[in-house]
């Protein structure tokens, strides 16, 4: 087996993970705003703050392991897109902090909820707006970025910026549902269909618009054998949706996430598809960006051992803090 | 200047002081998730409920630091590449793995246990939530292996070779690039720089409360366990900073040229220049106080050793002279105070005054912030020691540095202090606020932990024999 694909993969589901994880945080903190202060307020930050280190870790990974796997792509793809990763980890500050600021200080306790949200909102923003840039192609000549600076602005990474908000938000309030009760899951429920008509509206100006752009996103979609992808995807999406829809109106808890999970599991393959075998859509492929075998392997050494057992010791973290936050169940 | 040297300068700045901002952090947890487990240890091994109220007074604050060291370590791993992104070209083949593994080992562990170890007192059994405690403190440590092995390879590179691209990779043995030769000292060196710096900075807080109230339990504990090891890790911080310095005079002599202010060559022995104010354009040293000979004894264990200078060093391969200078004797400085203070303790615990007398828990108070100073110092001592290189001997700094223009670095250098002194001042702060709160019994567990059903204690599990 290729280690450039294994690794490819790693990379791709260290970032998944992160989208996943993270961003059910990220969209919590978007959300924010919307419930009281007090414990509605309270309880939303309570459902992640167990979590949300160990799921902000899988981001550094996703960059870490891009350097050692991929040193060229990492080289060419951070400086150009240099404002909105700067913007990121400015964004993850701010949030980050105000997990423990909020509780310490009563007296800015406003302006550190209004830095969790402002925060959540910029690193959310940033990262759509990073997928864009990635996928309208950024400039490469000689190992490098030979682009401007602000190459990276323009309507269509505009448009995924707010995209991933609306999914991030989206996530989050299933999240919220699936954590909290009372007052919190009932705000968080009424948030779910207008987020999700939003999310499809956004998913499906993405979708159309992402084959005209310059590249060869068209052929993937549109020629076999992508179009046995294409065809069957919206269906998939729309089932899905069609289930999201119904559970958000239902008394079921759990649902609503699994199934909002399994939307952005969708766009995850559907980027997938539309990138493959790139590292950088159209420029550079993983195997013109890998490193050399011997550090592929010495780092497949340690990932074969510890990302399962990552996974266990971070499923066993969330058992403990299963069920509802403040809750009857919850001893 | 150019705006290429200009974008090249910035850059610098940026890096220089995002990283010794963030390093305050983990230089702090490093020591203190250690003492945390060795506290929670105490107190299930004793039951003696002082263990379980120190555990509970520090873990407040490790939560606060710890928050501060992630969210400012993540922009450290992606600076390599946004500013430095020749550098991770060439060297990411090498250095990449290393902090892959970092995240592996020591991210995810600290991350994944940290929630139980914050919040999961009363969810998991005391056993497990010591477990949780440990692994926190182990993960802090494989961090620092990883990160410092990473850093050691840029000081001193072994174990690779330069492929057709110009591309540093393996060159074989994973082991020579991961053991390499500075490798070793400079983890010694820093881990145990921040359990001093954490002894330190316990003691000074136990110091505070005893000036106040003599007879309060939680700050005779702490201000005793800290002069303990300030007592007895200063030593060996000491020899341990000998071996690091020897080692840097074999593969970076340079360094050591500008540490001691060497401007010349000395074949029948250098002195060691105390004070004085080196002056690199003219390549000597003014006002200089020094002791004849010492420097070769110190270095070569022979007084009459010859040393060479920097006037053996071609200008463009000369780190700046001033800075290390100076940050050289900052540190040793700091260090010989704590010394002195480790000493002044053992006088005062023979004398039955550790808990008697003001000065010293004065002396100790003043000293609270001196193992950050130290340990920021030393690590601009090595670092601009060793420029003008990333990859000692091998990459320039002005080579590895990305393409950006200087406004756009500017922009994000400006960005950063201003939320780096907002942030993390207030983060500062809320720490100094619980530290002047004295440890009481029935000292609460984070305030913040998940809001449980009325009836039951937050600390309950936590609540020993007192």
């Amino acid at each position: 087996m290729d280690l450039t694909v294994i690794w490819a993969f790693v990379i791709a589901f260290a970032v998944g993970f992160y989208v996943i994880a993270d961003g059910f945080d990220l969209g919590i903190g978007l959300l924010f705003p919307r419930f009281p202060v007090g414990p509605e307020r309270d309880a939303a930050m309570n459902a992640i703050a167990p979590v949300w280190d160990g799921n902000e870790t899988w981001l550094v990974l996703g960059g870490g392991g891009l350097m050692a796997a991929f040193p060229l792509a990492y080289a060419i793809v951070l400086p150009a897109l240099y404002a909105p990763i700067v913007a990121m980890l400015l964004g993850l500050i701010f949030r980050g902090v105000a997990f423990e600021f909020r509780w310490r200080d009563p007296a800015h306790r406003r302006a550190w909820d209004f830095g969790f949200t402002a925060g959540s909102f910029v690193a959310a923003f940033a990262q759509g707006v990073t997928l864009g840039a990635l996928l309208q192609g950024i400039a490469v000549a000689d190992r490098a970025y030979a682009g401007g600076w602000w190459d990276w602005l323009t309507p269509f990474s505009l448009l995924t910026g707010a995209s991933l908000c609306v999914g991030y938000a989206l996530l989050g309030a299933g999240w919220l549902i699936a954590k909290t009760e009372g007052e919190t899951r009932a705000i968080a429920r009424r948030a779910g269909r207008p987020l999700l008509a939003l999310f499809l509206l956004a998913l499906a100006t993405v979708s159309l618009a992402t084959p005209f752009l310059e590249g060869q996103y068209w052929q993937r979609w549109f020629v076999s054998p992508g179009l046995f992808v294409t065809v069957p995807m919206p269906l998939l999406v729309a089932a899905l949706a069609a289930l999201l829809w119904r559970s958000l109106g239902h008394d079921n808890d759990a649902h609503p996430f699994f199934y909002a999970l399994g939307l952005f599991g969708l766009t995850l393959v559907g980027l997938g598809i539309s990138i493959w075998p790139d590292v950088i859509p159209g420029r550079v492929t993983i195997w013109e960006a890998a490193a050399p075998h011997s550090s592929q392997s010495f780092m497949l050494i340690g990932a074969i051992i510890t990302v399962p057992l990552i996974l266990a010791y971070t499923g066993w973290s969330y058992w403990v803090f299963r069920g509802k936050v403040g809750g009857e169940g919850y001893h | 200047m150019t705006d290429a040297d200009m974008a090249l300068l910035l850059a610098r700045a940026q890096f220089a002081f995002t990283v010794s901002f963030h390093f305050i952090f983990p230089s702090f947890t490093i020591g203190l998730a250690s003492y945390l487990a060795v506290l929670e240890g105490l107190w299930l091994k004793t039951g003696k409920g002082v263990y379980a109220n120190l555990y509970r007074y520090w873990v407040k604050i490790f939560s606060i630091v710890f928050a501060m060291g992630v969210v400012s370590g993540i922009v450290m791993s992606y600076q390599f590449g946004t500013n430095w992104s020749v550098f991770s070209d060439k060297a990411g083949a090498v250095i990449g793995p290393l902090m892959a593994y970092e995240v592996l080992t020591a991210f995810f562990l600290e991350a994944g246990f940290l929630g139980v170890m914050l919040f999961g007192i009363n969810k998991v059994g005391k056993g497990l939530h010591f477990t949780a405690t440990c692994m926190v403190a182990i993960g802090t440590f494989f961090s620092a292996f990883w990160i410092l092995s990473a850093n050691s390879w840029m000081q001193t590179p072994t174990g690779y070779a330069v492929n057709a691209a110009g591309q540093f990779v393996p060159g074989g043995s994973w082991a020579a690039i991961v053991f390499n030769p500075s490798f070793p000292y400079r983890l010694a060196h820093t881990v145990i720089a921040s359990y001093l710096t954490t002894a330190l900075a316990v003691g000074a807080v136990g110091a505070w409360h005893l000036l106040k109230d003599r007879t309060n339990p939680g700050a005779r504990k702490m201000f005793s366990m800290a002069m303990w090891m300030a007592a007895l890790v200063t030593p060996v911080q000491i020899f341990a900073g000998d071996l690091h310095g020897l080692n840097t005079l074999e593969h970076q002599p340079q360094k050591v040229m500008a540490m001691e202010g060497h401007y010349q060559s000395h074949p029948h022995g250098a002195p060691l220049i105390l004070f004085g104010i080196p002056d690199s354009a003219e390549q000597r040293v003014d006002y200089a106080v020094s002791v004849p000979k010492l420097s070769s004894l110190i270095l070569k264990h022979d007084p009459d050793a010859p040393l060479a200078g920097l006037d053996t060093v071609p200008p463009d391969e000369q780190p700046p002279v001033g800075i290390v200078f100076w940050s050289f004797r900052i540190m040793v400085g700091l260090g010989m105070l704590m010394l002195a203070l480790g000493l002044f303790s053992l006088v005062a615990r023979a004398r039955r005054g550790l808990y008697d007398w003001p000065l010293l828990h004065r002396f100790a108070l003043l000293m609270g912030p001196s193992g950050f100073v130290a340990v920021i110092a030393g690590w601009v001592t090595t670092e601009v020691g060793r420029q003008p290189y990333t990859v000692y001997g091998l990459l320039r700094t002005a080579d590895s540095v990305a393409p950006l223009g200087a406004p756009a670095v500017a922009a994000s250098l400006a960005a950063f202090v201003v939320v780096y002194f907002a942030v993390f001042g207030f983060g500062i702060w809320y720490i100094l606020k619980l530290m002047a709160r004295p440890p009481h019994p029935g000292e609460p567990v984070p305030g913040h932990a998940p809001i449980r059903s009325a009836g039951i204690t937050p600390a309950q599990a936590l609540e020993g024999g007192r």
